[in-house]
């Protein structure tokens, strides 16, 4: 017989003003195996969990019951309240007379009384043979996995390497430094730029904790948070060892014979971005013009030793015109969203191109200045006042080769007239895409992807570097358009979460699962079907159905499943089940 | 297979030679056009405006005539074809109008007439490949620049022909008909429009680009499916000794190319009342027929 303490909750006049609390206390207390009953205004006050310490102290009670709020309010609450007196957490549950009782009874006390006394009695029972159990300890591998070697994946990878973990960074292309080593230089500290981020490739190449596998790119992906499986193949033929000093004893990536497997705890996806197809605008000379380029081509004409030369002829443009949101914001026949990086680079360019070519001029049709940023305005307006640039609200409608000129029709919606400019070279400021295998990398990962195929965060504002997937994390473009300073920020948030995980040997999670009794299990698969997390398998040795612990959700889909009962859920078994109703009828 | 067909005011008056052109090469395809009996004039723009339910009476009313005749009417005007295919468009998504106007015109229309212009019946019924067998003189060495205009093309939404920034439909048919096709920056500019009779200047300005841009472009002719496109174009470079911006330039009916390339007679070529005469184009031409008529007033 087990001695049970019932509490009930007033809440104040939540429960108290719809239900008889003295009634249910003192009718609760001639329960079998009640021992104590009471009741007090706020059981979640410090002085309402004191209440219940002492009392189990003073009783010798053997399990908790809290007819209070629903269970997802304070049930973890009051858990810990009786494990700080002793007692196994999982001998304590809440009643919920609040939610499901009070709330909605609030013309009839009567009704309320009766339900609350019902409800808590079959809570009452359920305790008094609840289980004794422990945390669940699931092991966790200390290594992490980094996809993509631009400037987010590498920071990521320094940041946990520089903890003295491990990180495999695996990237597509032949060499580190992404996008960014693409760039003559970057807005605000145009110079340094290009050192920066050698010194960082420097620092990732020959670091002893990070292994760096070129031309690689990740097939598969299996198993969950702190024990993840994956196989890494050649995106090419080649795959080159930066060396490093893994010292376990899985397959040699020296070995250029892939695929081989690697066990991680953490992923850190770090895809970054594409430039938009030009061919996708025709209207302005894209894949048409010859002197019709992008952002990114230019940049290669302004890096460092390069000289400004048109592609079609070779000559020096002397006038280029400057498209900002080509082919963005333009939700008919572009993409929708704005690509943030933009405004900034193009005044970049712009100033760069009229330092290097003299009396040269450089146009700029905008839609709207987007410079939100520290020091960025200031950037963009002295671009405008320093260096002259002469910048056009308004859109360009059209783009066509005229001889050797490029024509340009905008509007200038300032002086409300339009524009005929006879340019030299046209830049298009076209937007930043996912790649094209981010969705195919998001369905191997189980990660979401949004209409535009970049990843998806766990939450908008307040989990930006998670996913969804527990372990997963993102940083850099390839969650969604951004420029290199938040992209490093993003990359160290996301460098921190992993941290975070690695802060313990292992994990702990809650032992509610479900679980198979031996004896009844005739390993017919049936569960293994229905559950939706994959939790199940038929034990190939043993013969019958076992449970991932550490996948299981408690859903239950396969307590319903199972044609013997021999899947239970741990603390829900059937004889809990069937007490509880016959406390109900 | 015959086509009911529907001319319209213009056709009948100032552009009979897209008129006699397109009735002759729709029977030489053997789809010869059936004129729609008791039409009147569409109305000639489509109504803006919030309360726009007289302007909807004409071509209400047409497009109940179009379904006595079997529900499905062609047009070669493009101005005809725009607004009776939005005039369509409008009523089938407006119930309550079409009821209003129905009471009114005492013809009942249910809303479910079909408008195609006659590019679409080449291009979806007898397709391109169908019209370049036909084609015994093909216009081989001839440079053609395609002019779409306005209104045979926009808006895409309603008329659902062709993209109206790089539309190909023109080029297409004149690659059909063997000619070598030119690609100008102004083949979808606007020509001034209706603004020829308020404020005559600003279409010839218009013109003088588009046809300047055209010759640029190295093109020999300019090819529209427009009457108003045609006139616009065309009429500016009426003074022949006039050297207008540079030279002149003949603007056809993509079907008086058609009825070239086909071989048909010269009687049904309609290119007699041309402002540039561009018969002249055609002398080199091994032509079956009519080849003795060509340069009889160049």
């Amino acid at each position: 017989m087990s001695r049970v303490g019932v509490f009930v909750c007033h809440c104040g006049n939540n429960i108290a003003g719809s239900v008889d609390v003295k009634a249910v206390a003192e009718e609760v207390g001639k329960h079998n195996n009640v021992v104590f009953a009471t009741d007090y205004k706020y059981m979640c006050s410090d002085p309402g969990q004191q209440l219940i310490r002492e009392s189990i102290e003073k009783y010798n009670l053997d399990g908790v019951v809290v007819a209070a709020c629903s269970p997802a309010m304070h049930e973890t609450t009051f858990r810990k309240t009786v494990n700080a007196a002793g007692m196994n957490p999982y001998r304590c549950e809440s009643a919920n007379i609040r939610e499901q009782c009070s709330w909605v009874h609030q013309n009839d006390e009567e009704a309320a009384t009766e339900k609350a006394i019902a409800i808590t009695c079959s809570i009452a029972e359920k305790v008094s043979s609840n289980e004794e159990l422990e945390s669940l300890v699931i092991p966790l591998t200390q290594r992490t996995l980094v996809i993509g070697g631009g400037i987010a994946g590498m920071q990521a990878a320094l940041d946990i390497a520089d903890a003295g973990y491990p990180v495999i960074l695996v990237e597509k292309a032949n060499g580190l430094g992404g996008k960014m080593a693409q760039l003559s230089g970057t807005y605000l500290n145009f110079n340094a730029a290009p050192d920066l981020l050698n010194q960082k490739i420097e620092r990732v190449t020959h670091h002893p904790h990070i292994q760096v596998i070129l031309n690689a790119e990740v097939s598969e992906v299996s198993g969950y948070v702190g024990n993840f499986q994956v196989k890494i193949v050649n995106s090419e033929e080649r795959v080159e060892n930066y060396g490093g000093d893994m010292d376990d004893s899985q397959s040699s990536p020296t070995n250029n014979h892939s695929p081989f497997t690697f066990d991680v705890g953490a992923i850190i996806v770090a895809t970054g971005w594409e430039p938009y197809d030009l061919e996708k605008l025709p209207e302005y000379g894209g894949g048409l013009i010859t002197d019709v380029v992008d952002g990114l081509t230019f940049e290669k004409m302004l890096a460092p030793g390069n000289e400004i030369r048109r592609p079609s002829d070779g000559k020096t443009p002397q006038e280029i015109v400057f498209v900002q949101c080509a082919g963005s914001r333009d939700r008919e026949r572009g993409v929708p969203y704005c690509s943030k990086v933009c405004c900034m680079y193009v005044a970049k360019q712009a100033m760069t191109f009229q330092e290097r070519v003299p009396y040269a001029q450089a146009y700029v049709f905008y839609i709207d200045i987007r410079s939100a940023g520290k020091n960025y305005d200031e950037y963009v307006q002295r671009a405008m006042t320093d260096f002259h640039v002469l910048y056009l609200r308004g859109k360009v409608s059209k783009i066509f080769q005229e001889g050797d000129k490029v024509m340009v029709w905008g509007v200038d919606t300032l002086s409300d007239r339009t524009v005929e400019i006879a340019a030299d070279m046209v830049v298009l400021a076209t937007p930043m895409t996912p790649p094209a295998g981010a969705v195919d990398l998001g369905q191997r990962l189980h990660i979401s992807t949004d209409a535009n195929s970049f990843f998806t965060e766990a939450h908008p504002k307040l989990r930006p570097v998670e996913t969804l997937t527990a372990g997963i994390y993102l940083a850099g473009a390839g969650q969604g358009p951004k420029d290199i300073p938040e992209t490093v920020s993003q990359a160290s948030g996301a460098a921190a979460k992993v941290l975070q995980l690695f802060s313990h040997d292992e994990m702990t999670s809650s032992p509610l699962v479900a679980t198979v009794i031996p004896e009844l299990c005739a390993a017919c698969g049936v569960c293994v079907n229905l559950c939706p997390y994959g939790a199940r398998q038929i034990h190939p040795v043993w013969n019958i159905a076992t449970v991932n612990s550490a996948l299981c959700q408690n859903c239950g889909a396969c307590v319903v499943g199972c044609p013997n009962k021999a899947s239970q859920v741990h603390n829900w078994r059937p004889d809990q089940l069937l007490a509880m109703i016959d406390e109900v009828l | 297979m015959s086509i009911a067909y529907f001319p319209g005011c213009t056709l009948s008056t100032k552009a009979t030679g897209y008129d006699i052109s397109g009735r002759a090469v729709a029977q030489a395809l053997g789809m010869p056009l059936e004129e729609l009996p008791e039409w009147q004039c569409c109305g000639a723009t489509f109504p803006l405006a919030t309360e726009n339910s007289m302007a909807l009476i004409a071509p209400t009313r047409l497009l109940a005539q179009v379904e006595k005749v079997g529900g499905k009417v062609t047009t070669l005007c493009a101005i005809c074809f725009h607004v009776l295919r939005r005039s369509q468009n409008f009523l089938e998504n407006h119930p309550e109008m079409l009821d209003r106007i129905n009471w009114f015109t005492e013809e009942p229309y249910s809303g479910k007439a079909t408008v195609t212009h006659f590019l679409e019946i080449l291009r979806d019924e007898l397709t391109w490949k169908g019209l370049s067998e036909k084609v015994n003189t093909p216009l081989k060495g001839l440079r053609v620049a395609p002019y779409y205009g306005c209104l045979l093309l926009r808006p895409p939404t309603e008329i659902k022909m062709d993209d109206p920034e790089n539309p190909t439909i023109l080029h297409e048919c004149l690659t059909a008909l063997g000619c070598d096709v030119v690609d100008f920056p102004y083949q979808s500019e606007c020509c001034g429009s209706y603004l020829a009779v308020s404020k005559p200047d600003l279409p010839e300005k218009l013109a003088g680009e588009i046809t300047a841009s055209a010759r640029r472009h190295g093109a020999q002719a300019l090819v529209t499916a427009c009457p108003l496109c045609q006139f616009n174009l065309d009429y500016p470079q009426r003074a022949k000794d006039q050297a207008w911006n540079g030279g002149q330039i003949p603007v056809l009916y993509f079907t008086q190319l058609m009825a070239v390339a086909l071989g048909l007679e010269t009687a049904v070529w309609g290119m007699e009342n041309h402002y540039v005469d561009p018969r002249y184009l055609f002398e080199s031409y091994q032509l079956s027929v009519g080849s003795d008529q060509l340069s009889d007033e160049n």
